[in-house]
């Protein structure tokens, strides 16, 4: 790790004012950023910590129902509020291990945007909104490739806001070294159909498998997409699995997921 | 009733207070006043030429001591090899130079180029950025058998060919091997790989230098197994320091797993530096630099084929391998696919020919040796496998073939050179059976289809040559150092005793195991006896810890000088009593005259011997302190057979193991708890192996499982509850305690009764897969249902 600064801003308005200068980055629960710098491949002049800003912490629900989380809160806070979005939560516990749980953020990884990670299923499956501290934008606007978003540069998570789908499940496959997502599959069934994001597949990061959306839309069971395929073209390949193997994989695990939510 | 006291007995571990509590002493913990720390920088390109290298900008940076290159260590020996092989044309085989720092190449991902000694790890890491190394690339050699064609680029260019070596085992057998082939009524083949492995012991290797000008000593702190054999091998081979002005101490030592036997350039840097810098110098290797430093394991590719005759009888074996050295010769590398492997091909089983054919293999990889089992996993996995294999094509039980082929007779000379003493090959299997409730099994295949689930059985024989080795039958196979053990057993004036062995724990128990030995000896309380170990300057010359030999060899030079204690001390209690020597008897730590009810106790006699005031001293020394050297007359030969219930989930591939149940025969036992303990581990380890872990390479000889994000190690959820029995015990022939040693059983006999268990259940639904290669990842077991 080389030498760096170190703030720990109280309000975003202070957070914005310090990532706005040269070679600045936002430090969340430091789950990647902190790995990456020790081995010396991040070299920031100055991290600003997150995680003193009291507004971007916490689970509460919104006046139209939604859930709102704030950028910071943990993968085990979300992990303990089964009753509000038991599929999100579900999700969020089965995130690392109890260490990475405690410390990883939201916000942190959905500005990461790990093509293996889970949050951007969740996130892109119940169509969420990412709030900035500029501006809201639809998941489906946001997600722009493996670690790619519509960030700008020194824009900070804030806040995530997530329909409360009728029914949801994440389906994980876990890559048997690091336990991230070989392939991962959150279904939600929401007012207006069936979303289906897949992450961990592909060599765009996080997508919507939209043929399996409209087959059940129409029909909300595993059975109506047991003949659906997906092309292997643009999944990833690696020491773990083919492309072809990832593409079986988001088949068995959308079936698995729609049959739980089901 | 089960023993509380003495061999047989389960004391729980005392040395585990202190590593469960954080109160170890290990190698990092060592601080030495003024310490410098070195910072190696790798080679990122597997190979190339180093057309040049510029410190000056590093070396002006803050904190920079200094930086040393290859240039600094001309003239200097380089690391060692421990054994040479001889080729099947009576020919030595090719040993390249392995300096301390790289000269004129570098060979591999992680080969060392220049050492930056600074004021802290951090100055030494930014100055090691600084430095300007201009590397020609040349093309890498990574897979084995492209290695050996003619257009193949050299990873030595002064050897003729990246051929370590063509052992061939026994050649004079290969004619008659070569005939029963052609009479067999049946022929089984197999290829199969045995996959490459990095060790990653908990406790990543330290070293530190530390010179004396006072007295012109050094001193190295290391994280070894064998602190004697680093002593010999750098002083003699590498520094020419004499032992006596060399002191080498491993502390505590958080595993090791072979890989921590050898000589690592890293201790020989360390060692200079500190002498040329007047300075102690330290280095701690990170977890990434392990991957690409610490010795890998494994790594053969290996042709297999079983002739047998119309009644099913093994007639002949006959092994085609290749098995990578890596980009240099580790320590005890050329022993492992030959005397540690080729010699085991006869596993549990009275096949009267065998020819084994090995090719040793440079590559520009990291230099691979001895791993938990070393050349023995290798031998017991092609065979088991192949075995299954054969009965699958015969159509008989895969458990049937193996009893109707069992060696029953002891002694039992193989074909391969050595000499089994004693075994029960039924009767491990008998216990085997009972607990792995063979009839129960379809009922349970039933249920877990029920569940959509594919559930297989598999089950393997193990045989190895443990408590390494006799000396004079080693050297004659090219080993270049003798393999006795050492043992100081010292009584104090008031009775307690600290033995001084050779061997060293890097987490088998020996501050547990060895005083029960002596408690059961002498009839004291374990608690008086102490156990030292790891220190060159207070233990006698001993080699180590490793191939399961710590009890076998060095607990029988404990018990050898503990006769010798003993003898002495009758002396001492007949004077006492003014009784003849040879009536008096030992027994629960006191002294008595046979016939009488005369008697001293243990504390009496040891007082004595200190306070020589009426005491025989015409006839005998004062003190009680005795030395023993023990060199084993053979090997010894722990068997056993394994079970292994996986379920495989048809739509991913994934296998979970179901049960896992392990009979072994390790002859006596000392205490039973600790055996457990390593048949976990090592069972562990094996399902590691057959399932997850895999150190794989790219062309151009990057590691792409370089850390754990990649390398997948087993945890706690991946292994089942073992079922582990030890009561079939053939006590070992020739040496005093009859044991045999376990450290190695579980990873040796574990992989094939997982594979062959995934075979069984992808069999079972109706996937023609006579064989899928580890690790049997999801991907693999997938692949293999579908084509």
């Amino acid at each position: 790790m080389y030498n760096f600064e170190f703030e720990k801003p109280s309000t975003i308005a202070d957070a914005v004012a310090s990532l706005a200068e040269e070679d600045v980055l936002a430090l969340g629960g430091g789950q990647t950023l902190l790995p990456t710098m020790k081995q010396r491949l991040a070299s920031p002049s100055k991290v600003v910590s997150l995680k003193a800003i009291a507004e971007m912490q916490g689970i509460c629900v919104a006046d139209d129902g939604s859930v709102c989380i704030g950028g910071t809160t943990t993968h085990a806070e979300v992990a303990s509020g089964e009753e509000v979005f038991p599929g999100l939560a579900a999700l969020a516990g089965g995130i690392g291990d109890p260490a990475v749980r405690a410390r990883g953020t939201i916000g942190g990884s959905l500005a990461n945007n790990d093509p293996a990670a889970c949050y951007p299923a969740a996130a892109l499956g119940a169509g969420a909104t990412i709030v900035t501290n500029a501006r809201h934008i639809a998941a489906d606007d946001y997600f722009q490739g493996m670690f790619t978003t519509a960030l700008e540069e020194g824009e900070i998570i804030t806040e995530v806001r997530f329909p409360i789908p009728e029914a949801s499940n994440y389906q994980k496959f876990e890559q048997p070294a690091s336990r991230f997502a070989l392939v991962g599959v959150f279904v939600a069934k929401v007012a207006d159909g069936v979303r289906v994001a897949v992450t961990g597949a592909s060599e765009d990061g996080v997508f919507r498998w939209s043929e399996a959306e409209t087959a059940l839309s129409t029909n909300f069971t595993a059975g109506a997409i047991a003949e659906l395929t997906l092309s292997e073209d643009g999944m990833i390949s690696d020491l773990h699995g083919t492309g072809a193997y990832r593409a079986h994989l988001v088949g068995v695990l959308t079936r698995r997921a729609v049959a739980a939510a089901s | 009733m089960p023993k509380d006291h003495g061999i047989g007995a389960s004391p729980k571990r005392r040395e585990d207070v202190r590593f469960l509590s954080g109160t170890g002493n290990y190698t990092d913990d060592i601080q030495i006043n003024g310490q410098a720390y070195v910072h190696f920088l790798r080679s990122d390109i597997a190979h190339a030429k180093i057309r040049s290298i510029d410190t000056t900008a590093a070396a002006a940076m803050p904190g920079v001591v200094r930086i040393f290159t290859g240039a600094d260590f001309e003239g200097i020996g380089g690391i060692p090899c421990g054994w040479q092989v001889t080729d099947r044309h009576g020919e030595p085989m090719q040993e390249p130079a392995h300096p301390v720092l790289a000269q004129g190449k570098v060979r591999y991902v992680g080969d060392q180029i220049a050492a930056v000694v600074a004021d802290t790890i951090e100055q030494a890491r930014d100055a090691a950025e600084a430095i300007d190394v201009d590397l020609e690339e040349l093309p890498a050699v990574v897979d084995m058998k492209a290695a050996l064609e003619e257009s193949a680029p050299k990873v030595h260019d002064d050897l003729t060919s990246n051929l370590c070596y063509d052992w061939g085992f026994v050649e004079e057998n290969k004619p008659a091997v070569d005939a029963a082939f052609e009479a067999a009524a049946h022929v089984t083949t197999l290829e199969l790989r045995n996959n490459r492995l990095i060790a990653n012991p908990m406790e990543p290797r330290v070293a530190i230098g530390d010179f004396n000008r006072a007295t012109g000593d050094s001193t190295l702190y290391t994280t070894s197994q064998n602190p004697h054999v680093i002593r010999l091998l750098m002083g003699a081979f590498v520094l020419g320091i004499p032992e006596h002005k060399l002191r080498v101490v491993a502390p505590d030592v958080g595993g090791g797993f072979g890989t921590k036997i050898f000589h690592y350039a890293e201790e020989a840097f360390c060692t200079f530096a500190a002498k040329s810098l007047n300075r102690a110098v330290k280095w701690t290797s990170t977890r990434s630099e392990a991957f690409i430093s610490d010795a890998h394991g494994r790594d053969h590719v290996t042709k297999i084929e079983l002739a047998l005759d119309a009644d099913n009888n093994f007639t002949a074996l006959r092994t085609d391998t290749h098995a990578n050295m890596g980009a240099y010769l580790s320590t005890f590398a050329p022993s492992v696919p030959t005397w540690l492997h080729g010699t085991l091909m006869a596993g549990n089983y009275k096949t009267p020919l065998i020819y084994v054919n090995v090719k040793a293999v440079f590559t520009n990889t990291v230099p691979v040796d001895a791993y938990r089992g070393a050349g023995r996993p290798e031998a017991t996995y092609q065979l088991e496998r192949l075995i299954d294999k054969a009965a699958l094509e015969l159509g008989v039980d895969p458990i049937a073939l193996r009893r109707q082929n069992f060696i029953t007779e002891f002694p039992y000379a193989t074909p391969v050179a050595v000499e089994y003493d004693t075994g029960d090959y039924h009767g491990t299997m008998d216990a085997l059976e009972c607990m792995a409730d063979i009839s129960g099994f379809e009922a349970r295949r039933k249920e877990s289809e029920a569940r959509g689930k594919l559930r297989g059985f598999g089950v393997n024989c193990y045989i190895e040559a443990c408590g390494i080795a006799p000396s004079n039958l080693v050297g004659q196979l090219g080993a270049r150092a003798g393999l006795y053990e050492s043992a100081t057993v010292r009584v104090n004036a008031t009775g307690g005793i600290v033995v001084m062995t050779g061997s060293h724990s890097h987490g088998q128990g020996h501050e547990t195991s060895f005083p029960q030995v002596i408690a059961e000896m002498i009839g004291i309380d374990e608690s008086m006896v102490e156990i030292e170990h790891g220190d060159t300057a207070n233990t006698p010359m001993g080699m180590g810890t490793y191939g399961s030999r710590s009890i076998a060899v060095g607990g029988s030079a404990m018990v050898r000088a503990t006769e010798k204690i003993i003898a002495k001390a009758k002396k001492i209690a007949a004077h006492l009593m003014e009784a003849s020597e040879a009536d008096i008897e030992l027994k629960d730590g006191a002294f008595s005259v046979a016939g009488t009810d005369k008697s001293v106790a243990w504390g009496d006699v040891t007082l004595a011997a200190y306070v020589p005031h009426n005491y025989p001293l015409e006839d005998i020394e004062p003190g009680l302190e005795e030395t023993a050297f023990y060199d084993p007359a053979n090997f010894t030969y722990p068997s056993g057979a394994y079970a292994c219930e996986v379920e495989v989930d048809p739509d991913t591939g994934k296998v979970t193991i179901e049960a896992f149940n392990a009979a072994d025969d390790f002859g006596n036992i000392i205490n039973p708890m600790i055996v457990d303990g390593q048949v976990h581990g090592g069972i562990g380890q094996g399902i590691g192996q057959a399932l997850l872990e895999n150190a794989s390479y790219d062309e151009n000889g990057q590691l792409l499982s370089a850390s754990y994000m990649d390398y997948a190690m087993p945890r706690a959820s991946d292994v089942p509850f073992f079922g582990v029995d030890h009561s079939s015990q053939t006590p070992c022939t020739h040496n005093p305690l009859g044991v045999k040693g376990c450290g190695e059983a579980g990873a040796i006999g574990s992989p094939p009764a997982v594979v062959n268990a995934v075979v069984d259940a992808l069999r079972s639904g109706g996937h023609d897969v006579t064989h899928i290669d580890m690790p049997v990842s999801p991907s693999r077991v997938w692949q293999a249902m579908n084509g």
